[in-house]
């Protein structure tokens, strides 16, 4: 568990980039903090391993308070994922995933070994393992930077927009791995982005942060999608822009394929009726904003049908 | 033309080899008075580039001072010293020291200052000491600029070494200093070539170990990218090595 306590930081030029922000994010859950630019989600971040200090306020993990504790020591049992993955350029793929245990005394054959076991956990071919970073793709980087931060096997796992630099498809790629990854592993990750569906498909729960890390809203995807707090809120996540707003267009063919619309009328999905539902199909059909609403999460996401969700 | 056949005719007949006014005794003398000033502009530079080069502190002096040294004139600090404090080694090495130390300096701090900022911050993020920062991420990545800056210096050192023979300290300038007091323009451009088959073969050397201690997950970033991505020092460095 990690709490902040009545957080602010202000920089040595004077911005005020966190005011006053309390926050308590559970154990084994993933915490999405989104924003845009210049909000202080990043700051709030990298407050946890103290790669910045808080002017004012206090953060704990497990009830100790952080700033008692050996920045070093801190850092090296917290996993750290950055965006353009952070790896030494001079060192090898096993050797960056292992740098960490290899700094705690960790034997060479060993350390290699674990990397090894690392690889297979983030989907690497293990072929790689000899590779340097500037040999491989935007994506196998950052699958590296996910193996390095997971390599002392953390209890917290800190992302700062870890896929916010490779294109799309490799993106929708990555969040899939690791929502795979943290069904496996259950860490307690907290991950930053700007990207609102990014947000909804990973976190368990999302924080809204307006300027200085304000909280606007907190909660489940579902429960934001439903009943957002503000127009902040609803802009920010599209709602009021019919973005989220899905209806289905009626097909004529009587497949069981129907195409969903938004709000602006572009087509956002495809929604698949199972057996069963095909039975109370006339049922499905008179609610479909209900039934859109729920599916918001995947149809958003436009790569997975919404009836599979 | 037949200067240079002369020339290379003494330079490579074994009779002037040994002995005195010979050329293995003033090679030596050269190579001593190199090594020796190099040393010891080694030992100034190093740490204090490489706590410039980490911290960023005292870069803007450090940048001040080395073009400012660069512009002293060697010849003339020299002449100085010696009218000062009479003939000796001291002197020599004092003013070949002074001309080392900027190039080295520059080479190590901004080979530092080249390293990509979100690698050190995330060596950093990651639980690295700052002197673990320094000793496996700034310096194996700056190793081959470093290297750059000591080709510099040793160049330098090596060409103004020459003047050595004016203060009675011999080295191979003794031979340009003697053929040009003797008329004798062979003996000058003997003096002329051995200076510069000695800079050639020690920077040549020099080249060699410098591509061999580059990471090899650098070198690919250095000639694939230098051009576009990189700062334009590192373009340089990639230019050399490809030239």
């Amino acid at each position: 568990m990690i709490q902040y306590k009545e957080v602010s930081k202000r920089f040595a030029d004077g911005t005020l980039a966190v005011n006053d922000f309390s926050l308590v994010i559970p154990a084994h859950k993933t915490i999405v903090l989104v924003g845009s630019s210049g909000c202080g989600k990043t700051t709030l971040l990298r407050m946890v391993n103290r790669m910045t200090t808080p002017t004012k306020g206090s953060i704990e993990i497990d009830g100790e308070d952080i700033a008692g504790v050996d920045p070093v020591a801190l850092r090296r049992r917290i996993g750290y994922v950055m965006q353009n993955s952070g790896l030494l350029p001079h060192r090898t793929v096993t050797e960056n995933i292992a740098t960490v245990p290899t700094l705690q005394g960790m034997g060479k054959a060993e350390a290699r070994a674990l990397a090894m076991e690392m690889m297979d956990v983030v989907g690497l071919e293990r072929s790689l393992s000899d590779r340097y970073p500037s040999q491989l793709s935007g994506g196998q980087q950052q699958r590296v930077g996910v193996a390095r931060g997971l390599a002392t096997d953390p209890n917290i796992l800190l992302m700062d927009e870890p896929f916010g630099a490779v294109d799309p498809i490799v993106r929708s790629e990555l969040q899939r791995e690791l929502l795979r990854i943290q069904s496996e592993l259950g860490k307690t990750i907290v991950f930053v982005t700007h990207d609102i569906d990014e947000a909804f498909l990973l976190g368990d729960k999302v924080v809204i942060l307006e300027k200085t890390a304000k909280i606007a809203q907190q909660g489940t995807p579902e429960e934001i999608l439903e009943n957002p707090a503000s127009e902040f809120v609803a802009e920010f996540v599209g709602a009021n822009r019919g973005k989220r707003h899905l209806t289905i267009v009626e097909n004529d063919n009587s497949s069981d394929r129907f195409v969903l619309v938004d709000g602006l009328g572009r087509p956002a999905g495809v929604l698949e009726l199972s057996a069963s539902q095909r039975a109370g199909s006339d049922v499905q059909l008179k609610q479909p904003k209900a039934n859109s609403v729920s599916k918001a999460r995947s149809v958003s996401n436009k790569t997975v049908q919404a009836g599979d969700a | 033309m037949d200067f240079i056949i002369q020339a290379l005719g003494y330079i490579f007949d074994p009779v002037n080899y040994l002995g005195e006014n010979a050329i293995l005794p003033r090679l030596a003398d050269h190579l001593i008075y190199t090594g020796l000033s190099l040393f010891i502009a080694l030992v100034v530079a190093i740490p204090l580039g490489l706590f410039i080069g980490h911290t960023g502190r005292g870069k803007n002096f450090a940048v001040a001072a080395t073009s400012s040294f660069r512009a002293v004139p060697t010849f003339g600090l020299l002449l100085f010293i010696v009218l000062l404090n009479g003939l000796g080694l001291w002197p020599l090495v004092a003013v070949l020291v002074i001309l080392a130390v900027p190039p080295l300096l520059a080479g190590i701090y901004s080979g530092i200052q080249a390293v990509s900022r979100s690698t050190i911050y995330s060596a950093r993020a990651i639980g690295m000491t700052e002197f673990q920062i320094l000793s496996k991420v700034e310096v194996p990545l700056a190793i081959p600029l470093m290297l750059g800056g000591l080709r510099n210096a040793t160049l330098q050192v090596i060409a103004t070494a020459t003047i050595a023979a004016y203060v009675g300290l011999g080295g191979l300038g003794r031979f340009i200093i003697e053929g040009l007091a003797l008329h004798n323009f062979v003996l000058a451009l003997v003096g002329a070539l051995l200076v510069m088959m000695l800079a050639l073969v020690i920077d040549l050397s020099l080249a060699g170990i410098q591509k061999l201690v580059t990471p090899p997950g650098v070198a690919t970033v250095l000639t694939r990218k230098a051009t576009d991505k990189q700062p334009k020092i590192l373009a340089k460095i990639a230019q050399e090595r490809e030239g």
